[in-house]
């Protein structure tokens, strides 16, 4: 059965109109039709449709498009101030930390959540955080490094 | 034709419970298990995220009280947790990874009653309770008599689980560890679960759990006895594990071989009953317990 729900992502109310077991990944993509979060596994292993839910990440494959009703939604595209890049997005070109892309959304999201909660996590706090987010091109470190460069007072260069 | 309801009272939930339908809180094992293909989403499915009696943790007259609705982050970050039921701070905080421990709840744990899950050691060994409602009133029972099989709680399918209790044991020092192939994002290959309480010197109470070992977790009352008395040194944890070894009837699969899980259940619950008897003389063993056990960063 279709219900409706209102869905505000990155600030803006959506009224949408969905099945009961659609995804909140599905509906963002398809229906509100903002496509930075991305597909890769469809069942919780990856990381890529990472999106924020009230603040906390949340592998938007795998949650119900119908409990994030009236919540907030934060995806990929709501990270940066207008044209701009969030000094996270910054931090992740200067250090290399993008190859193909397709893992940088939900790392994005990891890390946002983390510094948020965190401003200044070590090594090892960084890598626990990213756990959920696979990568298939960078091996990590220029990732991790990244995180760590935007992270509150930590000296520009790359760590270790 | 899927039918999707949010219940807004308790009272709401087990009624559309009544009439068949069945709850998803986090939906980090319901709605995972469907994307994966284990098993398609329930026809009906009415949402309890959002009960607020469900919710919150409370430590009060030597008892501990979670609701249904608490996460794993949540127990991960509360003080009464840490200090004496620490175990179960070790087991919420190396599930899955930060996004799971933020939705996934204990509720969902323990009725999704998998033999690897994380949280049951913990509670079977502090004896804890789980409190179920449905439209015909309420009732309680041991954690140990909910969890039937893999997969199987003997709730029926239109109780709802709303509270888990558990009695404090003073003077506790208590771990779980597993053995994994990696430190987050990972299912348990082998996990146990000690709680020691000493007195001047010996130990006088011991419980000890094994994990991904057998159909269901389990206490092994074998191993439990061959701490009773002794001085919880390395030879009595030894004797403990190899008893917890010989009570283990594991599986073979893509993971780990029988033979491979019951080597190591040896190794790891004699770690999780060396770093209770740490903890129990007040020695800081680092929580989560497994990577520190096992020597990783
Ligand atoms: C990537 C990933 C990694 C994971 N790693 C681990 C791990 O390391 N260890 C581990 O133990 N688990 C792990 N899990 C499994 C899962 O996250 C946990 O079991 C979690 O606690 C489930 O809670 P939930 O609220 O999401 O459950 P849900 O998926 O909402 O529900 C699970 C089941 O319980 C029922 N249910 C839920 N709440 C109630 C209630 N109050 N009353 C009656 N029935 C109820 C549901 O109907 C369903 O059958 C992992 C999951 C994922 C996706
Ligand atoms: S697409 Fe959601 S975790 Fe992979
Ligand atoms: S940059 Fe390609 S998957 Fe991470």
């Amino acid at each position: 059965m279709r219900y409706q729900a209102t869905l505000t992502v990155n600030g803006i109310p959506y009224p949408v109109e969905v099945e009961a077991t659609a995804s909140l990944l599905r509906v963002v993509r398809d229906v509100i039709g903002l496509t930075g979060s991305k597909e890769g596994c469809d069942d919780s292993e990856c990381g890529a449709c990472m999106m924020l839910l009230d603040g906390r990440p949340v592998n938007s494959c795998s949650y119900l498009a119908l409990q994030a009703d009236g919540r907030e939604i934060t995806t990929v595209e709501g990270l940066a101030p207008g044209d701009g890049l969030a000094p996270l997005q910054q931090a992740l070109l200067e250090a290399g930390g993008v190859q193909c892309g397709y893992c940088t959304p939900g790392m994005l999201i990891s890390a946002t959540a983390l510094l948020s909660s965190n401003p200044r996590p070590s090594e090892d706090e960084v890598r626990v955080a990213l756990a959920g987010n696979l990568c298939r091109c960078t091996g990590y470190t220029n990732i991790v490094s990244a995180v760590l460069r935007a992270s509150e007072g930590h000296p520009a260069g790359t760590p270790g | 034709m899927s039918t999707f309801v949010q219940a807004t009272t308790v009272a709401e939930a087990v009624g559309a419970m009544s009439g068949g339908a069945r709850p998803v809180a986090g939906g980090t094992d319901l709605v995972v298990g469907a994307r994966q293909g284990k098993a398609p989403l329930p026809e009906s499915i009415v949402a309890i995220d959002r009960l607020d009696p469900l919710r919150g943790i409370e430590l009060s007259g030597g008892r501990l009280r979670l609701g249904a609705l608490v996460t794993h982050a949540e127990i991960v970050a509360h003080p009464g947790v840490l200090e004496g039921f620490t175990a179960l701070a070790d087991a919420s905080a190396i599930v899955g990874s930060h996004a799971t421990r933020v939705h996934g709840t204990i509720g969902g744990n323990v009725m999704n009653a998998s033999p690897a899950m994380e949280t049951g050691g913990p509670l079977l060994c502090f004896d804890a309770s789980a409190t179920l409602e449905s439209v015909a009133g309420s009732r309680q029972l041991a954690v140990a008599e909910l969890l039937a099989g893999p997969g199987e709680t003997t709730a029926r399918a239109d109780e709802l689980l709303t509270a888990i209790e558990v009695p404090a044991l003073p003077g506790a020092g208590s771990c779980y560890a597993r053995l994994e192939y990696r430190r987050q994002m990972e299912i348990a290959v082998v996990g146990a679960t000690a709680v020691i309480v000493l007195d001047g010197g010996l130990v006088t109470d011991a419980r000890i759990a094994i994990t991904a070992l057998a159909p269901t977790i389990r206490r092994v009352a074998e191993a439990e006895e061959a701490l009773r008395g002794t001085d919880g040194g390395r030879a009595a944890a030894e004797a403990a594990a190899e008893a917890a070894a010989a009570a283990s009837a594991p599986i073979s699969d893509v993971r780990a071989s029988a033979d491979y899980r019951r080597a190591m259940a040896a190794v790891i619950a004699r770690r999780a009953i060396e770093a209770a008897v740490a903890r129990a003389r007040g020695e800081n063993v680092p929580v989560p317990a497994s990577p520190a056990l096992h020597g990783a960063v």
